[in-house]
């Protein structure tokens, strides 16, 4: 099954399919530059009082993220392996 | 005047046979601590990304070799995002280091070599250092250096710089890599993207672009326009628009090639990472502390307790030690008074130097250095365990809903101890309107020159008395809710900004939470005792006894319409009073311009023109001079008010100036708080007064 990061439930793991295109706001690159790049694997620790933003285990660092950016990375469930 | 860093050397010219070393590295891997411990110097580190803001210098010797150090800000990537990232990708292409060290975090070495990877596009002349070591055994990492080395082909070392450990071998191997002795292979993109790149970096090569070529069409490629602009700069012509380079660029989706590369770089990351890093225990990061911090029903709580706490501490405990400094003072300015007229000097020259200069300097210390002696090593502590990056955290929601950043968090944070450190470190915002709204509204948090007086007046008048413990509690809530306000007032200015002159959505916001590192207490005393305390001291100092002998020739000055002080207080007086002030209260924020600190004793100055004060700085003499002269719990509400939205001080403002290049800017940072600070206490003083309060 196929969902975004911000879709994740607490203590949630998957897998990075890919990252949407973002037009102008240039998140992207900066999402892939902490790691978030095809394969890399994701869990979602959790949220902070307010609900948003989230902490994510991200390659061994925990990194907060907003729902919107959260929602240009979609994901695959762990169990589907790795292409 | 940036307490919290500073410069090594102001020569930062490398000497002859000097080894020019750049430090780069992620933010937070501890880079600053290798730097630190090898140039024995205390240049500030935090534990939260962003500590860094400009480069630092410093000097070390090693088996007979010299070194020049250069401290960069930390950095994800080479692909500039921010200003910070911006000055430590500078300093790596252009900064002309014999060597660069990226100093990389053993706990998570697979995110580190992305940069690695990406500085040996740069140059093979590349250490690597995997720091942290001794955090990485507790979380059972081991990493396999030979490996790491052999799979990199540069020079690899170990260390755990906290304790010093495998600081030396660095230096050591950083020789060898500054002599090119190393063996990278360099990363192979997609064969297109290469097809692309060769021509391109041929051309570049050409037009005499120094820095290493492939990196430069690789970014060109991307469109990568800070970089394309960068080049353009240090070519003197928009390397971009010749026609010679204009047809090798490809009409290729710039987007698609920037995911291939990084895939591409992630792919070899993930692959060294797997030959050389061996995790026996789960990747499970320790959350426990993590949801007490932030969890919806104790994050904010622990938050607003932890900052009562820190004020109570502050207050209880600088308490008797101010009062016994002000008696010391109080002491010696009579011994010098009396040393003075002994050795012949006239009243005038005695009344200058003993009531001017040496009792305002007196006071400036006695109120101050003990609350900063504490306060500061228990912010620091605060700041060493990690804490400060929750705070962002927690309050991102908020920020967001401002259309602004979170990190204006941390900046608000290094506002408490400076606000000039605040508008500095605003660079860790990515978005450049978003950074201009954290500037503009940094000086609503108050900075440590103005805490002692709205310490003194809370005790004085809000609390009745400070030296009870009743009375504290009720102190430290006072000024917890002070500073609430101040963060209420960020937000709404924030987002008033963000509507109409700054308008704009919010952009990306990407945070780190490093672990919580159990803060080396030695460390922390001498790092706030030293470097902030003392350094904040001193320019308090420094203002204050020159300003002190103003203020004292203003009292004493006389004209046919009284002295000049008297005049300038009367002019002010009808608007002050409006503000629920009095004159000699704003006469003594104008005068206060280049320090905040010296704000409470050039009022009292004003006061003693007509009186005089028999004891310094104890709380109950202050009181009758207040008293005497017409205050009411409304001026002591308004003036701390007035203290906490006002004009920023000098320092401040040439720092807004430089950081935004900017004189509309500027003189709006100016304009906001002030005008803020009038409207609230115009509103109080009619309030009051229209119900008989006051």
């Amino acid at each position: 099954m196929n969902r975004t990061l911000n879709e994740l439930r607490p203590g949630e793991s998957a897998t990075v399919r890919g990252l949407s295109p973002d037009g102008s706001r240039n998140i992207a690159r900066r999402l892939m530059d902490i790691g978030l790049t095809g394969g890399a694997r994701v869990k979602y620790l959790f949220s902070a009082p307010s609900g948003e933003p989230r902490a994510y285990l991200i390659r061994g660092a925990v990194i907060a993220l907003r729902a919107e950016d959260a929602a240009l990375v979609s994901t695959r469930a762990e169990s589907e392996g790795s292409v | 005047m940036r307490p919290f860093q500073r410069s090594a050397s102001r020569d930062a010219e490398p000497r002859a046979n000097e080894l020019v070393v750049a430090l780069a590295g992620n933010p937070n891997v501890g880079k600053s601590t290798v730097f630190n411990n090898l140039t024995n110097l205390r240049q500030h580190t935090g534990n939260w990304p962003g500590k860094t803001v400009g480069s630092a210098w410093g000097r070390c010797e090693f088996d007979g070799q010299s070194y020049l150090l250069v401290d960069t800000p930390g950095a994800y990537s080479l692909i500039a995002h921010s200003a910070e990232e911006e000055a430590a990708r500078d300093a790596i292409l252009f900064g002309g280091a014999d060597a660069v060290a990226v100093i990389c975090d053993a706990t998570c070495l697979e995110r580190n070599l992305n940069l690695v990877l990406q500085v040996l596009e740069v140059t093979d002349r590349v250490v690597v250092c995997v720091n942290l070591l001794d955090e990485a055994r507790k979380h059972r990492i081991e990493v396999d250096l030979a490996a790491l080395e052999e799979a990199l082909g540069v020079p690899v070392v170990g260390c755990t710089a906290r304790s010093g450990k495998g600081t030396r071998e660095l230096l050591r191997r950083a020789k060898e890599a500054a002599e090119g002795r190393t063996a990278h292979v360099p990363t192979r993109y997609p064969d297109d993207i290469e097809r692309a790149a060769e021509p391109l970096k041929r051309a570049l090569v050409a037009l005499g672009i120094e820095v290493n070529a492939r990196f430069a069409a690789l970014r060109l490629l991307e469109g990568d326009h800070s970089m394309a602009s960068r080049l353009a700069g240090v070519l003197g012509f928009p390397v971009g628009e010749l026609p010679a380079i204009r047809e090798l660029l490809p009409p290729t989706d710039g987007e698609r090639v920037r995911e291939e590369i990084v895939n591409a770089i992630y792919r070899r990351a993930e692959e060294i990472a797997r030959r050389c890093v061996r995790a026996a225990g789960d990747d499970s990061r320790q959350t426990r502390w993590d949801r007490l911090l932030t969890s919806r029903l104790t994050g904010v709580p622990v938050m607003l307790a932890l900052l009562a706490i820190v004020f109570y501490v502050t207050i209880v405990g600088a308490n008797a030690p101010s009062a016994a400094l002000g008696d010391l003072f109080g002491r010696a300015e009579q011994w010098l008074t009396g040393a003075l007229a002994a050795v012949g000097a006239s009243a005038w020259l005695n009344g200058l130097l003993s009531e001017g200069v040496f009792r305002v300097f007196g006071w400036v210390i006695s109120v101050m250095l003990p609350p900063m002696a504490i306060f500061f090593p228990l912010f620091t502590l605060l700041e060493d365990l990690g804490y400060l990056p929750r705070v962002a955290f927690n309050l991102d929601r908020q920020f967001k809903r401002c259309h602004a950043c979170g990190k204006q968090c941390l900046t608000m944070c290094l506002g408490f101890g400076c606000n000039a450190a605040g508008v500095v470190g605003c660079r860790i915002i990515d978005s450049p309107r978003e950074r201009l709204i954290a500037i503009l509204t940094n000086c609503f948090v108050p900075c440590n020159g103005r805490f002692p007086m709205l310490i003194a007046l809370i005790a004085i008048f809000l609390a009745e008395v400070g030296l009870v413990s009743g009375g504290a509690m009720l102190s430290a809530a006072l000024l917890s809710l002070l500073i609430v306000l101040g963060i209420l007032m960020t937000f709404a200015v924030s987002r008033l900004l963000s509507a109409t002159l700054l308008r704009g959505v919010p952009s990306s916001f990407t945070l780190e939470l490093p672990p919580f590192r159990r803060p080396q207490i030695g460390q922390v005393i001498v790092r706030s005792v030293f470097d902030r305390t003392l350094y904040v001291l001193g320019r308090a100092a420094a203002v204050a006894a020159p300003a002190g002998a103003l203020i004292w020739l203003l009292a004493n000055v006389s004209t046919p319409g009284g002295t000049l002080l008297g005049q300038l207080v009367r002019a002010l007086d009808p608007f002050a009073q409006a503000l629920g002030l009095d004159g000699a209260i704003l006469t003594a924020f104008v005068l206060g311009f280049p320090a905040n600190e010296i704000v409470l004793p050039l009022a009292i100055m004003a006061y003693l023109s007509t009186g005089s004060l028999a004891e310094m700085g104890s709380f109950s003499s202050l009181r009758a001079l207040l008293l005497n002269n017409g205050w009411t719990w409304l001026t002591a509400l308004n003036t701390m008010l007035f203290s906490l939205m006002h004009w920023p001080c000098s320092t401040t403002v040439l720092t807004i100036a430089r950081e935004t290049r900017s004189a509309k800017w500027t003189l709006f940072s100016i304009a906001v708080p002030t005008a803020c600070g009038m409207a609230v206490c115009a509103f109080t003083a009619a309030l009051a007064r229209l119900l008989g309060l006051a």
